[in-house]
């Protein structure tokens, strides 16, 4: 005792890799060095501030001490990592709305700042709605399908790292991880179809299931083809093998294009949302889910098409990387690998939007074709050319 | 909740709360699993014995967005193949052949007018012209022409709102808002021309309210002209896009023979090769003094439908630019409008006129009086809705709405 003298010393912008309990290994993490720097400030003066008032207390210690400061910056970091997400997405929402409106010979939202606050009053209206459910539910899985839908699209978000040093984890297999998230939706929509009661959620619900099993073999024999050609499945590795050479939508046309529409599809996006077709199937699976739930519903759509997006760019688009500048070695506050990565996301999500507007929806039979007799074709002729380049020694 | 609607005693035949309750509890012991497997065998035996125990019944409708108007299809589906299908129509009906049973001829127009909300002025022109038919009334040159170029904006909004339908039914919401942009215009043209945008009120007994106003004359040419350029546009989002192609080539296949066995008209029949057309084979009002073609294809399916109504549209555009020309070639002073009398010597007239949809037809019986005897309306949405079932057996559930769209349900007239 006795070390601690003025506020500076409560607040001390400690270096975060010193910290024993730094739980990413050797790399740097902006978002935790950020929340642990809020938690100095904010930690730092309620221990000052304690121990104004009983001096040589242990409870000012405990709050400023290694552990306690991780503990805290860790919560700190989840919600600056998760809120990121969700302004990206609420400005992906934006987006769709705004070009689908212009496509469309017409403005699109209006609500303040440009339209950008319709998301907000959307989201206020459906949180005022009614929760209505049938009584003949089986609620077990109506319940927990839906929590595990919104929960898994928020979990991927959450995992598709902005740049080098703003990530969740690194594993060496995070490519993995991400798409196996990715692909476990449609098993909750079967289930949650079929726990609705209603003809046309459990229509729903299959329509999802036979979809899902067209396109996941071909995305995920290009998402091997990517990892064979990075030599890695590291999304840091396979972004950084992109930096040296070209980025992988050149020498792999074939299975971007691909792997293009598979995330169309995968998001369950129009051209491919037959799981909630309006037309014919009221709102699909999501018929019985009204009010705020169906609002959540929603926003993990949303989430799953940005992160559609997020893999396109990490996949074949060079990720966080401009061609020629390396920003990654530049250790700055300013945040332009992460913009970088989000507009390409962006960008990526505006040509999505607009093959929205340019097609009707597909049947089933067709998605069936052609992920069957077009898509895996492809993706093995992309795997083919690939393993060329490699016995040739090109890339 | 239900149970607490019907928790009155002694309603009749509805069942009390306890019978609700009960049958409530039994569903939920089977779903439960409280049977044992012999108790559930026997339950299953029981419903088996009744029903296709691998197929299953789903109602389409009254309310659903596949369905435009208030009616019904019930479906009976094998996966996702349509094995089986039910029609039902009359949540619309409101007793307009009665009701104009108590009104003179004149106030009929405006009712006439409500028959169909797409496209009412050829509903208009027909009561009108089956009226004038049982006064042995001869009108101006000049109001039948006006007539022509009415019924046909009125045909070109109502392809135009059945265009933006099929556009919602094939989960595209841009086909929807650029026809529904380019409706406007014809819309404005109906301003135009009575002052009104939908139900118009304009034909009359004995000729047409009012004389085309100068302006009229002038923006009808330059939205003929706009419209033949922007149609190209929609044409070329359908057309060359093989997604639209294959939701419409090959579902939804009618025969000749179906067609003539089930009585459909319109451009449902003349996808199927019935060729056959009121304005060209019957013609009335002038018809055979302006120059159209009649699209035929004979290949029967959505696709076929689709091509037919699109160029349909044109044809009206080219049958407006020649009314227009006679119009002018009339004169600004030459009569729109005879004075009809209000009484209508007894007999049985009967009037057909080519409907955006099909062939409507009106049969009058008057007995002298200044009220109809009888008015019986023949809506061709009403036949043509009986063929929903050869359209969507061994279709696909995703083809139901883009197969009945191609109807071009309007439930205005079918349930009158």
């Amino acid at each position: 005792m006795g070390y601690y003298t003025s506020i500076q010393d409560w607040i001390a912008f400690p270096d975060p890799l010193a910290n024993p309990y730094y739980p990413f290994g050797d790399a740097y993490n902006l978002p935790y060095d950020i929340s642990l720097k809020l938690w100095n400030i904010v930690g730092g003066a309620i221990a000052w501030l304690i121990d104004l008032l009983f001096p040589g207390n242990a409870v000012s210690e405990w709050l400023v001490c290694d552990m306690t400061a991780n503990f805290f910056a860790l919560v700190i970091f989840m919600l600056i990592v998760f809120m990121v997400v969700f302004i990206a997405v609420l400005v992906v929402l934006w987006e769709e709305r705004k070009v689908l409106g212009r496509a469309m010979d017409r403005r699109g939202t209006m609500v303040g700042m440009m339209g950008f606050l319709q998301c907000v009053a959307d989201g206020f209206k459906t949180f005022m709605k009614d929760n209505i459910y049938s009584k003949r539910v089986d609620g077990m899985t109506y319940w927990w399908t839906l929590s595990l839908i919104i929960g898994t699209s928020v979990l991927i978000a959450c995992m598709v790292p902005l740049s080098d040093r703003w990530f969740v984890v690194d594993y060496e297999c995070g490519l993995l991880i991400v798409m196996g998230l990715f692909a476990l939706a449609p098993f909750f929509i079967l289930v949650s179809g079929w726990s609705q009661n209603n003809k046309y959620s459990l229509i729903g619900g299959l329509r999802a299931a036979e979809m899902m099993i067209s396109y996941e073999i071909p995305m995920l024999i290009i998402i091997a083809t990517v990892a064979l050609q990075a030599g890695t499945l590291n999304i840091n590795g396979i972004v950084e093998a992109q930096y040296g050479t070209l980025p992988y939508f050149i020498p792999q046309a074939v299975g971007f294009v691909t792997f293009f529409i598979c995330a169309i599809a995968e998001s369950e996006r129009a051209p491919f949302d037959l799981a909630e077709a309006e037309s014919e199937l009221v709102e699909g699976w999501q018929t019985e889910y009204a009010g705020m739930k169906w609002g959540l519903i929603m926003l993990a759509d949303y989430l799953r098409g940005f992160c559609a997006c997020g893999m396109i760019v990490i996949l074949f688009l060079g990720g966080w990387n401009l061609p020629g500048v390396h920003l990654t070695e530049w250790e700055s506050w300013l945040p332009v690998p992460e913009l970088t990565f989000l507009l390409k996301g962006f960008l990526v999500f505006f040509i999505m939007v607009i093959i929205r507007c340019a097609t009707p929806r597909v049947r089933t039979d067709t998605i069936l074709n052609l992920g069957w007799k077009v898509f895996l074709p492809l993706a093995i002729l992309n795997l083919v050319i690939v393993v060329t380049y490699k016995a040739g020694g090109i890339f | 909740m239900m149970a607490d609607g019907s928790g009155k005693e002694g309603a009749g035949a509805e069942p009390t709360r306890a019978q609700v309750d009960a049958e409530q509890e039994f569903d939920r012991a089977i779903v439960e699993g409280k049977f044992d497997s012999v108790d559930m065998r026997k339950v299953l035996d029981a419903e088996g014995g009744v029903m296709d125990m691998d197929k299953m019944w789903i109602t389409m409708g009254p309310q659903h967005p596949f369905s435009h108007g208030l009616w019904t299809l019930i479906i009976q589906a094998d996966g996702e193949i349509v094995t089986d299908a039910i029609p039902i129509v009359g949540y619309l009906h409101r007793g307009w052949e009665k009701e104009t049973e108590n009104r003179t001829y004149p106030k009929i127009i405006p009712m006439a007018d409500r028959l169909c909300y797409a496209a009412s002025m050829t509903y208009t022109h027909l009561y009108c012209m089956t009226v004038e038919k049982a006064l042995d009334l001869e009108i101006p040159e000049k109001a039948k022409y006006i007539r022509i170029v009415a019924d046909e904006i009125n045909r070109l909004q109502s392809h135009l709102m059945w265009l933006a339908a099929v556009g919602t039914d094939m989960g595209n919401f841009t086909i929807f808002l650029w026809a529904s942009r380019e409706r406007e215009f014809w819309m404005d043209m109906n301003i135009r021309l009575c002052g009104a945008r939908m139900t118009t009120n304009y034909p009359r007994i004995g000729g047409v309210r009012n004389d085309t106003p100068d302006i009229f004359d002038r923006d009808i040419i330059r939205c003929t002209e706009h419209f033949e350029k922007m149609i190209w546009e929609i044409i070329g989002l359908i057309d060359n896009s093989s997604i639209y192609q294959s939701r419409m080539v090959g579902t939804g296949i009618i025969t000749r023979e179906q067609c003539a066995n089930l009585g459909i008209t319109g451009p449902a029949a003349r996808g199927t090769g019935v060729d056959f057309d009121a304005r060209r084979d019957d013609p009335y009002d002038n018809y055979d003094k302006v120059g159209f073609e009649v699209p035929v294809l004979t290949a029967g399916d959505s696709y076929a439908r689709y091509v037919v109504r699109m160029e349909e549209m044109l044809q009206s555009c080219i049958i407006i630019k020649d009314a227009m020309q006679k119009i002018q070639a009339l004169g600004k002073n030459s009569p729109y409008r005879l004075k009809a009398p209000s009484r209508v010597p007894a007999g049985r007239h009967f009037g057909r006129i080519e409907d955006c949809r099909g062939e409507a037809m009106m049969y009058l019986v008057s007995d002298g009086t200044d009220k109809p005897y009888r008015l019986k309306v023949r809506s061709p949405i009403f036949i043509n809705v009986s063929a929903s079932k050869p359209l969507v057996q061994g279709c696909r559930i995703a083809d139901i709405p883009v197969i009945m769209a191609m109807i071009d349900m309007c439930l205005g007239e079918t349930d009158r």
